[in-house]
């Protein structure tokens, strides 16, 4: 008798204590992050231990000699280092700011173009030309092949992050803007020094995305960039992995080319994941409230 | 007073010219600020978006770089019947539909289950669930190249975790990159890995947006938690589960090309099973350098994708207004 009570409040307890959700969530996090930890690991570990044991959770023999070799021979990660940043900052701040004008405007119940307008952008999430006439516009007519433009143009006004804006501005409060029109404020003023200022989450959230977007950006250098000195950094990975690829399915091709080792490649991989990581902590305080903004009707 | 007809028509004229020039100026002064804070956005729609539109031509072509879009010759309906007369059409429809029910169908209960869970610690200890999250959010942020990276260092054969793991075991090394019949299910786990987190906070907004009275009520009844998840937090969200998925059908004929292209890092012996629209648009015009097959692809895939989300949204409209997408 008196077992089966202190079980049942055993049992109780540990239902309470929610113990068995933790340690499922635990292990689900930590698989979320196994991947990171081998990657890792791999950049610290030596290249004759990655041979030996193959990729493991924590490096067998510790090694800094990847690192050695990238900080030597640094003219190629460096450079593509140098055209991420410029096209990620670039893109996604005039992105941004463009976005945010026309989510503004289209936000705006009295601006009479507003239907016709919001129809006009959120169409193209529906249809689209397919890749051939895109890639044939930009290609052949806009001349943007081997451009940093062909890496920043094509996203800067994407209509889900304006849908995401527009939502946002749409709930801000509009007594401030008749005040502010009262004032005799322009909409220019508007725009920049009320709605902006009180739109830090929503700013911040697409500001993320777009960066994101830009600094995990391949699929753009894979289309239109065959000069190296404009490779960013995901296509040299993509590249540099490729190439071990033809190189071990035609062994006769291999005449000069210098592969990275394994280690190598794979801190190459924790330096394009770093800055992520950090963007990643910095805004995530705004993140969740973010993602939930795309409520999406008007 | 008799005035001659054509003047007084010239007056009206005239009046109503004025009328329309001041009723511009004032709509203008009205709406022009926003109209032109619009504009730059407007524009890049217009060139990146609208203008490939019209670009489809090009399915009903024989397109040849030299002569240019306009004046390359028409052939009708002659690329897509090579198209649909290869075995290639069907392969990767049937490839891009099966994989992405796999996807919304795993993804979708996965998402569930872990706003159902974090429902339930998060308010007793918030600094794990913030690392639950933030821990299962990660891998949303990360590009498909790097993905390609963590996949590999699983699955290559010589030295790959997973091989290795195996042959500890003492049981037999698998050529994961030439064994086409594994891959829908190291597909179905990446996509799971990469997107289950951010689906989840979808979810757990939905959660956290029911009223508490419910659930304290339900707690003055004498109901178990158990009760409570089954028979309030359950079929409150489950509109909200309907619209995702129904959202996630209308995208059912896109696949995500990053997935498929890095992470079976382009390896032909598994197009079997891994090839898909995108994949096959893309490798037909930069590969192949077959345009117009490629644009009959893509052309077919942008129409079917039309009507679908156009006929997910309707269903979507008729189970809650709120969230249609138009």
């Amino acid at each position: 008798m008196i077992t089966t009570v202190s079980r049942k409040s055993f049992w109780d307890r540990l239902k309470s204590s929610n113990l068995i959700i933790h340690l499922i969530l635990l292990i689900l996090s930590i698989m979320a992050l196994v991947p990171f930890l081998m990657l890792i690991s791999a950049s610290f570990s030596s290249e004759i231990a990655i041979g030996k044991y193959g990729y493991t959770l924590f490096p067998q023999q510790f090694s800094m000699e990847a690192y050695d070799y990238l900080f030597r021979d640094f003219g190629q990660i460096l450079n593509s280092y140098l055209i991420t940043l410029i096209v990620s900052l670039g893109g996604s701040s005039v992105g941004l700011l463009i976005m945010s004008l026309l989510a503004f405007s289209l936000s705006r119940k009295d601006f009479r173009f507003r239907k016709p307008l919001s129809f006009y952008v959120f169409f193209t999430m529906l249809f689209n030309g397919g890749l051939v006439p895109w890639y044939i516009l930009i290609t052949q007519y806009l001349h943007l092949k081997n451009t940093m433009f062909a890496l920043i143009l094509p996203y800067l006004v994407i209509p889900w992050f304006v849908l995401l804006l527009r939502t946002y501005f749409a709930g801000l409060p509009t007594e401030l803007f008749e005040a502010a029109r009262i004032d005799g404020a322009s909409e220019w003023r508007l725009f920049f020094q009320i709605v902006l200022p009180l739109s830090t989450p929503a700013l911040a959230t697409v500001g993320l995305f777009s960066l994101l977007q830009y600094w995990n950006d391949w699929w753009l250098a894979l289309l239109f960039i065959d000069d190296r000195k404009l490779f960013p950094l995901q296509y040299l990975l993509y590249t540099i992995q490729s190439n071990i690829d033809a190189i071990s399915q035609n062994p006769e091709m291999n005449s000069g080319v210098i592969i990275p080792t394994q280690g190598v490649r794979m801190a190459m991989a924790v330096l394009a994941i770093g800055p992520i990581i950090f963007a990643f902590l910095f805004v995530q305080r705004y993140f969740v409230r973010g993602i939930t903004l795309g409520g999406i009707k008007e | 007073m008799q005035q001659p007809l054509v003047e007084k028509v010239q007056q009206q004229q005239h009046q109503v010219s004025i009328t329309r020039s001041a009723r511009f100026r004032r709509m203008w002064a009205k709406n022009g600020s926003l109209f032109l804070m619009a504009l730059p956005g407007l524009l890049l729609l217009f060139v990146f978006s609208y203008l490939p539109m019209f670009g489809i031509i090009i399915a009903f072509k024989d397109y040849r770089a030299a002569q240019g879009l306009f004046d390359s010759a028409w052939v009708g309906l002659k690329n897509f019947e090579f198209l649909f007369g290869t075995q290639d059409a069907w392969r990767v429809t049937f490839n891009t539909l099966f994989l992405n029910s796999l996807f919304i169908v795993t993804s979708t209960t996965g998402a569930i289950f872990l706003a159902l869970m974090l429902n339930e610690v998060r308010e007793r200890s918030k600094i794990m669930t913030n690392f639950y999250q933030s821990a299962l959010l990660l891998p949303h942020f990360i590009s498909y190249v790097i993905v390609g990276y963590f996949v590999f260092a699983f699955l290559n054969t010589d030295n790959g975790l997973v091989n290795h793991t195996l042959a500890g075991f003492g049981v037999e090394q698998i050529s994961w990159y030439s064994s086409p019949q594994y891959w829908p299910t190291i597909l179905t786990s990446v996509n799971l890995w990469k997107h289950v987190g951010f689906n989840s906070i979808i979810y757990l907004s939905g959660i956290l947006a029911i009223n508490p009275e419910y659930f304290e009520a339900a707690k003055i009844d004498g109901a178990s938690k158990w009760k409570q998840i089954t028979r309030i937090t359950i079929p409150l969200i489950f509109p909200l589960v309907i619209i995702t998925t129904l959202l996630a059908i209308g995208r059912i004929f896109y696949a995500d090309f990053g997935l498929f292209y890095q992470v079976t890092r382009d390896n032909g012996l598994l197009y079997p099973t891994t090839d898909v629209l995108d994949t096959y648009v893309y490798r037909a015009l930069r590969v192949n350098g077959d345009v117009g097959m490629s644009a009959a692809a893509g052309l077919y895939q942008a129409l079917i994708g039309f009507i679908l989300v156009v006929g997910a949204n309707w269903i979507v409209r008729r189970v809650d207004s709120d969230k249609a997408l138009f």
